[in-house]
């Protein structure tokens, strides 16, 4: 699949490009080359320009569809707590100050913390134990090898509310670890479903021959696994971390089952909401807080663009 | 599984004959056992720990009256009579996933094609457009939906300000039960960026030959889009399609935090909080599980909706398996 840069120029968007800026005075370039297919050369490049416009044009709808509700949410986080009541729409002053306000929210960095815990360790711990078991699943032959897999997808398909009532008794409890995240954390330590989908879909790709390279050199599994194959698979490595990443700093329903009873469990997901209560009526401070949590993932975003966009190629496509 | 039995006969996968004859290739196999046992360790206990014991626990809780705190207690049928007949909740919320997966998850998948279509048919500044309508798609849920429930709200939102200078008199949004749920469908198809990313890859792979071919043929745009494009495509769009039932069941946040947000509700615990605000309609299952389970302590009876739950989403899982049987494949 291509990214980035591919399509900013091939020869024939360069010209329809050009002809489309001037689309009125296309009639009265001339030609390349005379001939019997004069006219109907013509039209046809008229065509192409009326088709850059029109596909253009929708595009900048479209664009505005998906980047105005942040241009919005951006002028109001910076309005006076006025005129964030009024229904103007452009800030009279812009006041920066909001966003050192809402950093300064008591809770506010607590739950900045917790969520980097959750989100951090479980990352690490999920694709660490999704790796060797991905790695089975797509090189080794064993019996109830598509089993597995059917149970690795249904895992994955399962809404978490299903188990969460037996779940919740268990951390509550038998281990009493109810008003920490740890119940959401220490699970990853075993496997995550969409995890070792994920990287299994991508360890199928690399071809047999490196693994076997590496076992008749004397590797052991795991040293293949580590030397070989690691290497090779860090983009779906990065993919799948990412993901995983994002899930938890995006999860609201297991903090609100575990850590709700206690704010200083909260993580930024969960305690944005309550932020909204706190500060009723103050459209600009909420929306301030709105833009420091979702600033950090677009960002992270901009730093691994391509390890993205692979990665969820990679979930419906590629099979 | 004796279709995926190992045929080879050689090696480490030797036929059963040769390795009851042969103690060393014997070993070998017990070696390798031993091994794919050890790779798969951590997910053999977290499934078991995590899946397989809540499931059967889940199963059992559903004929208990248990309130967390006294001895569960055998009550037969009585909490799946209540959800089904009692349960002020459960109904209306099947009824909103309904609605959810015949506009919703039809909407996201025909504008994520569109956008899709559209996406690759751009010639200038591509790359800009793509990072453009994908961005959305990364905003934490939480705070997409306070965003929306922000420029929606009635009475300074700028999507109401902006259509009052029109002339137009915008709807109440979240705070209209009518208006509510196509207000979250404006929300999910804001984040169409993993459709367009799916269907962008899928319209990429579709052979050009048949595009010539077709044109050859004289077939106009449609003709093209109808006989070469969705064909090929198809199978996406089928992924699509159930991916996007199954996230449907599972649809928790963004009408839970609208409801909350838009009825003035403070987050965090210890307020009333009347689920489904306006009027149920953003009601959806997972939160009726949450209701009884965590605010009723109706242990019991948020099994049975859990179990309900499960088994509308293990349907619909294994549709996608028997269809994507790329989803499934291994090499050998």
């Amino acid at each position: 699949m291509t990214t980035d840069t591919s399509s900013y120029s091939t020869g024939s968007a360069g010209s329809a490009g050009s002809a489309a800026s001037t689309a009125s005075s296309a009639n009265k370039a001339p030609p390349p080359a005379g001939g019997a297919g004069r006219t109907a050369e013509r039209a046809a490049r008229r065509r192409a320009a009326l088709h850059w416009v029109a596909v253009h044009s929708l595009a900048i709808a479209a664009a505005l569809f998906f980047v105005l509700p942040f241009v919005f949410v951006l002028l109001t986080a910076v309005m006076s707590d006025d005129q964030a009541l009024t229904r103007e729409l452009w800030p009279h002053t812009w006041q920066w100050g909001n966003f050192v306000e809402v950093w300064q929210t008591p809770g506010f960095l607590t739950w900045w913390r917790n969520t980097l815990l959750y989100a951090g360790l479980g990352t690490v711990l999920a694709v660490g134990s999704s790796l060797p078991v991905a790695y089975a699943l797509a090189k080794f032959r064993f019996r109830g090898r598509n089993v597995m897999m059917m149970v690795v997808i249904a895992a994955m398909m399962l809404p978490p509310q299903v188990v969460i009532v037996p779940m919740y008794l268990f951390w509550a409890k038998q281990l009493d670890l109810a008003g920490t995240l740890w119940p959401l954390i220490i699970p990853f330590a075993f496997g995550n479903a969409f995890s070792i989908f994920l990287l299994r879909q991508f360890l199928l790709t690399i071809p047999r021959e490196y693994t076997e390279a590496a076992r008749i050199d004397g590797c052991g599994e795991f040293t293949t696994l580590l030397r070989v194959v690691l290497p090779m698979a860090k983009p779906a490595v990065a993919a799948t971390a990412l993901f995983h990443f994002f899930y938890c700093w995006n999860d609201y329903f297991g903090p609100q089952i575990y850590a709700s009873e206690n704010p200083g469990a909260w993580t930024l997901s969960y305690g944005l909401e309550s932020f909204k209560g706190a500060h009723q009526t103050d459209w600009n401070l909420t929306m301030a807080a709105t833009v420091l949590v979702m600033a950090p993932v677009i960002i992270l975003f901009f730093f691994a663009q391509k390890a993205f966009v692979e990665g969820v190629t990679l979930t419906g496509v590629k099979g | 599984m004796t279709a995926t039995h190992p045929g080879p006969k050689t090696g480490p996968h030797a036929g059963p004959r040769d390795a009851r004859r042969d103690p060393a290739l014997r070993a070998k196999r017990r070696r390798n056992a031993l091994r794919t046992l050890g790779f798969l360790s951590p997910w053999l206990i977290g499934f078991s720990v995590f899946f397989a014991y809540p499931l059967i626990a889940t199963v059992y809780f559903s004929f208990m009256k248990y309130d967390g705190f006294t001895a569960p207690e055998y009550v037969g049928l009585k909490n799946w009579s209540y959800v089904f007949q009692d349960n002020p909740f459960f109904w209306p919320a099947l009824a909103n996933m309904l609605w959810l997966i015949a506009v919703m998850v039809t909407l996201r998948v025909v504008f994520g094609l569109g956008i899709g279509l559209l996406i690759t048919r751009i010639k200038t500044g591509a790359g800009v457009f793509r990072t453009l309508f994908y961005l959305p798609y990364l905003a934490p849920p939480v705070a997409a939906t306070m965003a929306f429930v922000f420029l929606l709200n009635p009475g300074t939102g700028p999507v109401n300000t902006i259509l009052d200078t029109l002339g137009i008199s915008g709807p109440q949004w979240f705070n209209d039960a009518s208006w509510s749920k196509p207000s979250l469908t404006i929300l999910a198809l804001w984040g169409i960026g993993d459709l367009m990313v799916i269907f962008m890859a899928s319209l990429l792979d579709v052979p050009k030959e048949q595009y010539e071919a077709a044109e050859l043929d004289g077939a106009n745009s449609w003709h093209r889009f109808r006989y070469v494009t969705l064909p090929n495509i198809s199978p996406i769009v089928l992924f699509a399609v159930i991916t996007g039932v199954i996230a449907t069941m599972q649809y928790y946040t963004e009408p839970l935090v609208a409801a909350k947000v838009a009825s003035g509700v403070i987050g965090g615990s210890g307020q009333h909080f009347e689920p489904g605000y306006p009027d149920k309609s953003t009601l959806t299952v997972p939160q009726v599980v949450y209701n009884l389970g965590f605010q009723r302590f109706d242990t019991g009876a948020a099994c049975v909706v859990a179990l309900v739950l499960f088994v509308l989403a293990m349907v619909f899982t294994t549709f996608l398996m028997r269809r994507r049987s790329g989803f499934m494949s291994a090499e050998d």
